[in-house]
């Protein structure tokens, strides 16, 4: 991949979040949430709403979750934003990094100045079963879900492997949990604000050995905006805006098992090797990170694959605290995938949502001390699409 | 809502399913499963043959399902693995005929053929491999 051309031409700031409770919302359906968390997102910029000129949605599978494709153009119609075009981003759980991705480069190259980025999943008007069958469309669907693999059983064929090949514990998994769980208590949009003990998630129903139910980040209504505007005019609208200072994405192959390797997430390693590029930092530079914990082994092989940890040391960095609110560079300060919920296709705006509360010291009991610059990590899949972007509170 | 589809949306891929045949590259002499028009490493330098496989290989990992997607229920629990195949190439499928306290990642496992799953609308039945120790 030659990425010598790859700058862009002006800078890109975050000026406005909004996020709706993540959880199970009987009264709402896909466009109430989306809608909420676009108009939260509108006034917490400072705008009208008149000065936006593009509207990018992510939404994993509204067709399957909801009977309802075309979600751009649902969200720009009940937010009244009609004529304003309006696209829809889809890479499975990383869907909502796509879409601000997408929103990046319209604002970064010029094309356009204020861009509102969405992400939206109602996942819980289904069953179980067919919430399953759903995901599982994030697969490579006719060598993997064919043979009645489920996405549990995709990570536990990488957890079970990571355990042979390095050594990782069973409890080291269940520490994950019980971090983001911890986290969550302090944070008023989580799903699941309880506190859970390494006994509770070793104690819990195995789903797919070696994970059990408390490795698995849970079904989830949710929905989460950012507002995006040329850097150099920001501070028009806001005291304090955030910049984004690298966006990058890569891919790899559906299957988990065509990967060179399935205890590293190549993706990953690709996407933040040109994050760290376009910010022109490295890993210790980073202050706080969300990374996409849809199982508790997803965010020890994070660690390792975004230069936090060596290969095969995940395992040790959340023993030794490294990781944890107050720690060297606490991971999943909101909660992650696991407690905070995981709504697909908002998983990825809401991790910008994080970054951006607490960039601008508003994290409340969560808040990382001197945080300036951080990280969300968001995939697709088992890793076929990845995304980095690095947000900073300096320009 | 099991995703069921028309006839010939699993006939096409009978070659894959009941003969185990991917592909290998004339180039880099790499062998992949399921068959790939284009070798990822080689790209425009390479030409893809079909390859058979043998069906000998080994564990490369696995899982036991205790939470089945739609239309496997009634397999619950079972095992899934990551099989390497003897020429290189990896491929996905369930591990049958084995007590589940036995199967380790280095395993030797054969391929079989069995029955996958029934659909319910349809009544079409769904075959293909499975692995079994050797």
């Amino acid at each position: 991949m030659n990425m010598n051309n790859m700058k862009p031409i002006r800078g890109v700031a975050v000026i406005g979040t909004g996020l709706t409770k993540f959880g199970e919302h009987w009264n709402m359906g896909l466009k109430e949430l989306a809608v909420e968390a676009g108009i939260k997102a509108v006034e917490d910029a400072g705008i009208t709403g008149q000065e936006l000129q593009l509207l990018v949605g992510g939404n994993m599978s509204g067709g399957l979750f909801a009977g309802q494709e075309h979600g751009a153009g649902l969200l720009a119609d009940y937010l009244g934003l009609n004529p304003i075009p309006a696209i829809r981003t889809e890479g499975a759980c990383s869907s909502g990094s796509l879409a601000v991705r997408v929103g990046y480069l319209a604002v970064a190259s010029g094309m356009y100045d204020f861009v509102a980025v969405g992400g939206v999943e109602k996942m819980t008007d289904v069953y179980g079963p067919q919430a399953t069958t759903a995901l599982s469309g994030a697969m490579d669907y006719e060598t993997e879900a064919y043979f009645g693999v489920t996405f549990p059983g995709i990570y536990a064929l990488i957890a079970k492997r990571h355990m042979h090949d390095f050594g990782t514990t069973r409890r080291q998994l269940s520490m994950v949990a019980v971090k983001n769980h911890s986290n969550a208590q302090h944070n008023p949009y989580a799903q699941f604000r309880n506190k859970i003990t390494v006994d509770d998630v070793e104690k819990s129903a195995l789903v797919a050995d070696p994970l059990r139910l408390l490795d698995c980040s849970p079904l989830t209504d949710g929905a989460a905006t950012v507002i995006l505007a040329p850097a150099d005019i920001a501070r028009k609208y806001t005291d304090t805006p955030i910049y984004i200072k690298a966006s990058a994405q890569a891919s790899d192959t559906l299957s988990l098992f065509s990967r060179r390797s399935i205890t590293t997430l190549d993706a990953t390693v690709h996407a933040v090797r040109d994050a760290y590029r376009q910010a022109r930092i490295t890993p210790k530079n980073v202050d706080f990170a969300e990374v996409h914990d849809c199982f508790t082994i997803a965010e020890i092989c994070a660690y390792e694959d975004l230069g936090f940890a060596q290969k095969g040391k995940g395992g040790k960095m959340i023993e030794n605290g490294e990781v944890e609110l107050g720690g060297r560079i606490p991971v999943n300060t909101s909660g992650g995938l696991k407690a905070k919920g995981h709504p697909v296709g908002a998983t990825g705006v809401a991790q910008i949502a994080e970054l951006v509360a607490q960039l601008r010291g508003e994290a409340g009991k969560r808040q990382v001390k001197n945080a300036h610059t951080g990280m969300a990590h968001n995939v697709g899949g088992s890793g076929a699409t990845v995304s980095v972007h690095i947000l900073s509170n300096k320009k | 809502m099991t995703k069921e589809f028309a006839v010939p949306f699993h006939w096409r891929r009978f070659r894959e399913r009941y003969q185990l045949i991917g592909s290998k590259c004339d180039h880099c002499k790499k062998t992949f499963y399921p068959i790939r028009v284009i070798c990822p490493y080689c790209r425009r330098s390479g030409h893809m043959k079909d390859m058979k496989f043998s069906g000998k290989g080994k564990v490369f990992s696995y899982t036991i399902i205790r939470a089945a997607p739609e239309g496997f229920k009634e397999y619950m629990p079972y095992i899934i693995a990551i099989v390497e195949l003897e020429e290189g190439a990896k491929l996905l499928s369930q591990v049958v005929d084995c007590v589940h306290k036995d199967i380790k990642i280095g395993m030797k496992v054969k391929s079989c053929f069995r029955k996958i799953r029934s659909e319910n609308d349809t009544g079409i039945v769904l075959y293909g491999f499975k692995f079994k120790p050797t």
